[in-house]
């Protein structure tokens, strides 16, 4: 199976797009840069966040114990799930309950993370994504490359192909504002007939059994107004003690995301209207487990803003299905290893440590010593042992400086006398883009010492 | 003041001017040097790739033999960053060592801004500069502010060179974006450090620089080897070298 | 007896304590205040793709009828609203808002930090009202104006009501190209009447 770097180099290939790709991401991150500086406290508003998320964190089985009380006196049914599959199972068996077999569903990486539109699918329900850049990856037959802007790999004219060949729109008409036109009239069809709407969970508030759900387009709000059934899906990691604390996270949340000041629409759903169901799926799924991993736990606090891919350097220039997994990036490559270490073993590498998600992140996760740590339990491990035989032995060497100062001469003496061919032989991976830097006749320890022995005399 | 020069090790091979400019640099402010000869590594590249463990000998070599200076400077925020964040791992807060070690090590600009303080340093450097911001030195030492914070801006390193006659530093299109090196990160991920490496080379070239400048010999080796390949008109120098009044 | 699932998950959240937490912040006078909040509502209003306009409660229906005067099908919660040709109370289920031109209701009150305007009709048995019609219309009062979201949420209940949402600007997207198209799946505008 294909690793980031192979996938990585695939994408710098396509230099062109490549560049495109980096740059619609980092005219994001610079979105989100004027965001923040629009509101003087920023730094101090990130620090509160990490300080709610803490203690939320410590405290974890009280709020969702509450949660779940005030929940159910609102009329919301609640339920639990260990893992993927029972949700996946609890989910499906609310719709058949109420013979629901057109689902809409509005964002959720949880969903995906439990792959819930194949089981679904599998078992005879159409589920429509109702998301613009969800519903295109939809169509396509993709995996989203973002988690806030899942088609972001995309150009316009791919969108329009897409919505040529399964929309019949217009053929080569790439306009943004026609083609979400058509999407609008397409999906508008898709709210007025569903059955039941599936939602994902921004925030859960403890103490009110209420749950956010954010957007920009007003999907979720036209999937749940319409259907009898809502179903909201949420990781344990969700909850937040009080509904002030939403100050805090709905300044933080999409000026982090896209540089808006708030999202569109900030839906709080206490309540099933009239005639109508509302339930909410608690979801484990390994969170429980991380809770306990010193090094990891605080990648719980992470309230999924998309910050952090794009600041990275290398996500930018790598796309996020170098990654293979639901959520890339930074916290990605966090996550992903304490889910399947041995497949995924390779993305706490896929980073050059350079620090820049840690300072966008918004609940001040520390993500580049988690991808650090991560490093050191991989080679631990024994995963990679040629690299770690490689680096023992040099480092060994490191202890004898004597013993240093002679492959240092011998590697400045052979070196330049080396044919090209030799020099810039396949295995010299640095020489494959770089000329090799000159080799000096001295080191600086050597002419350290003939200068102060010049001066002695 | 005595003051222990640490150079990195690579640097010691392969850039050897950079060490003699650091050197020359510090002496000219009439500071006394030495540099200990028995120094070879801080460990850095094993602990990125995982091998944190194979850097304890070393550190405890490195507080041996730096630990009786009143200051160690090092023309390297990465290397210094390592020392600081990473050693700590291998002494308890007892160790006396190892606490004057990290309460001393200083990387050269950091040393020269913060505790010398020159207010000039008698040199022209007649050019159009562009400042490489090193993750480490900046987001690890505070070389400068990161451009994702909301603090004041500064930058250390802009002040000292400011301080040289005749200078222009030009503004960069993306202040502190990575250069793609990342230790072992430049030879398992080639094509994408490659990619990095060139768009921070694109952007000083862009912005008019003749010179690229920086902290870290590591970004500059890097970026210099794409350079030479690409047959762009860029030079790279170390920071110091600038300081110490090398020409182009 | 199994353990069930919502036993098993909180006995694995608490074996997995460690120290003790830090408290929770005390958020309520957090926050930048503005000199003239109004004014910054407004420039929030624009910067987010709504359209204001300052009058007082006489001249809501006129200024309305001006804004969408080719508007023919009009639902509004406002009592005795002569624009209206809707009758929510007669309206069964919420598909049969579906061809809706525009919608009329109240804010309780507005962030200036953002330009969102708090929603929440008690008396509403039609959340869909608010996202369904083409475009809509909100009537706030100009002095209920907050300067930021903890002052928003210190006047937040919801017990009553059991729905409410901040709505900042008519529907967009930017998910092609990162172009910013104003009308995604709610409505295509947003006309605010600041009373």
């Amino acid at each position: 199976m294909k690793n980031h770097a192979t996938l990585s180099a695939e994408f710098v290939k396509d230099s062109e797009r490549m560049h495109w790709h980096d740059r619609a991401l980092w005219y994001v991150r610079q979105k989100r840069d004027n965001a923040a500086k629009a509101v003087p406290e920023w730094e101090e508003l990130r620090a509160l966040a990490s300080q709610i998320k803490a203690h939320t964190m410590e405290n974890l089985d009280h709020y969702l114990e509450t949660f779940e009380k005030e929940a159910r006196k609102n009329g919301v049914a609640v339920h639990w799930a260990k893992d993927a599959e029972e949700h996946n199972r609890i989910v499906y068996e609310i719709l058949a309950k109420n013979g629901a077999k057109k689902v809409v569903k509005s964002k959720s990486m949880l969903t995906e993370e439990c792959g819930l539109n194949p089981y679904l699918e599998r078992r005879g329900i159409e589920v429509t994504d109702t998301d613009l850049g969800e519903r295109i990856i939809q169509l396509k037959g993709d995996a989203p490359s973002h988690i806030v802007l899942p088609a972001i790999h995309l150009k316009k004219e791919d969108v329009s192909a897409i919505f040529h060949e399964h929309l019949h729109s217009e053929e080569h008409n790439s306009d943004p504002t026609y083609l979400t036109g058509v999407a609008r009239e397409h999906l508008r069809q898709k709210f007025l007939s569903a059955d039941a709407a599936i939602t994902g969970v921004n925030f859960a508030v403890s103490e009110t059994g209420a749950v956010v759900v954010c957007t920009n387009e007003g999907n979720a709000d036209m999937g749940v107004s319409l259907a009898k059934v809502h179903i909201a899906c949420m990781g344990i990691e969700k909850i937040i003690p009080r509904m002030c604390d939403l100050g805090v996270f709905t300044r933080l949340l999409a000026r982090s995301a896209t540089g808006q000041p708030v999202t569109t629409y900030t839906s709080h759903f206490r309540k099933p209207r009239e005639g109508a169901q509302m339930h909410v799926v608690i979801v484990d799924n390994g969170r429980s487990a991380i809770l306990h991993e010193e090094d990891f736990a605080r990648s719980l606090h992470c309230i999924r803003c998309g910050a952090c891919m794009n600041t990275c350097p290398t996500y930018r220039r790598s796309g996020g299905h170098a990654y293979r997994f639901v959520i890339p990036g930074p916290i990605g490559s966090i996550l992903a290893p304490l889910k399947q270490p041995d497949r995924y073993n390779d993305l706490p590498f896929a980073c050059t440590l350079c620090g820049s998600c840690r300072n966008v992140c918004p609940v001040k996760i520390d993500l580049d010593h988690q991808l650090y740590r991560h490093r050191q339990e991989i080679m631990k491990r024994d995963v990679f042992k040629e690299k770690k035989r490689f680096m023992k032995w040099i480092a060994r060497l490191m202890q004898h400086p004597m013993l240093f100062t002679l492959v240092g001469k011998t590697v400045r003496t052979i070196a330049p006398i080396l044919p090209k061919s030799l020099l810039y032989h396949k295995k010299n991976v640095w020489g494959r883009y770089r000329q090799m830097p000159d080799f000096p006749k001295q080191s600086f320890k050597a002419l350290y010492k003939k200068e102060r022995n010049a001066k002695k005399q | 003041m005595k003051i222990g020069l640490f150079i990195p090790c690579f640097v010691n091979e392969l850039y050897p001017q950079v060490g003699m400019a650091t050197l020359r640099l510090l002496e000219n402010l009439g500071l006394d040097v030495t540099y200990p000869l028995s120094q070879t590594c801080c460990g850095q590249p094993f602990a990125n790739s995982g091998c944190e463990s194979d850097v304890q000998a070393l550190a405890y070599r490195f507080v041996d033999i730096f630990q009786h200076f009143d200051y160690i400077v090092a023309p390297s925020a990465s290397c210094v960053v390592m020392v600081k964040e990473h050693y700590g791992a291998f002494f308890d807060d007892a160790h006396e060592g190892f606490a004057k070690v990290k309460s001393s090590i200083y990387e050269v600009c950091e040393f020269l801004h913060d505790v010398i303080k020159p207010e000039t340093f008698n040199v022209s450097f007649p050019y159009r500069v562009g400042v490489h911001n090193s993750c480490h030195g900046q987001r690890g030492l505070n070389l400068a502010s990161a451009s994702e914070l909301q603090i004041p801006h500064f930058s250390k390193i802009k002040n000292l060179l400011s301080m040289v006659d005749d200078v222009t530093i030009v503004e960069l299109n993306r202040d502190d974006e990575c250069c793609g090196f990342g230790g072992t990160f430049s030879v398992t991920e080639p094509e994408l450090s490659a990619a990095m490496g060139n768009d921070r080379i694109t952007d000083h070239l862009s912005s008019g620089a003749e010179v690229m400048t920086g902290a870290d010999m590591s970004c500059l080796m890097h970026m210099d080897g794409l350079i030479q390949k690409n047959g762009q008109r860029l030079k790279v120098m170390h920071i110091t070298q600038i300081l110490a009044g090398e020409g182009v | 007896m199994p353990k069930s699932s919502r036993e098993a998950i909180l006995k694995n959240i608490r074996t997995q304590k460690r120290g003790t937490p830090p408290p929770l912040p005390e958020t309520s006078r957090f926050g930048t205040t503005y000199e003239d909040k109004v004014k910054v509502f407004q420039s929030r209003l624009s910067d987010v793709g709504a359209v204001f306009v300052e009058c007082d409660r006489e001249g809501i229906t006129g200024t309305i009828r001006e804004k969408y005067p080719h508007a023919k099908t009009i639902a509004s919660l406002i009592k005795n609203d002569t624009l209206a040709n809707v009758d929510l109370d007669a309206v069964q289920d919420p598909h049969e808002l579906k061809d809706l031109d525009l919608a009329i209701f109240e804010g309780v009150f507005g962030v200036a930090e953002n330009g969102a305007i708090w929603i929440e009709n008690d008396h509403n048995r039609h959340r869909a009202l608010y996202f369904i019609a083409r475009h809509i219309v909100i009537v706030l009062p100009k002095a209920e104006i907050v300067d930021n979201m903890h002052q928003a949420y210190e006047r937040i209940d919801l017990s009553q009501s059991g729905f409410g949402t901040f709505i900042s600007g008519p529907s967009k997207t930017a998910d092609i190209e990162q172009a910013l198209v104003i009308g995604a799946h709610g409505p295509k505008s947003l006309y605010v009447v600041l009373v």
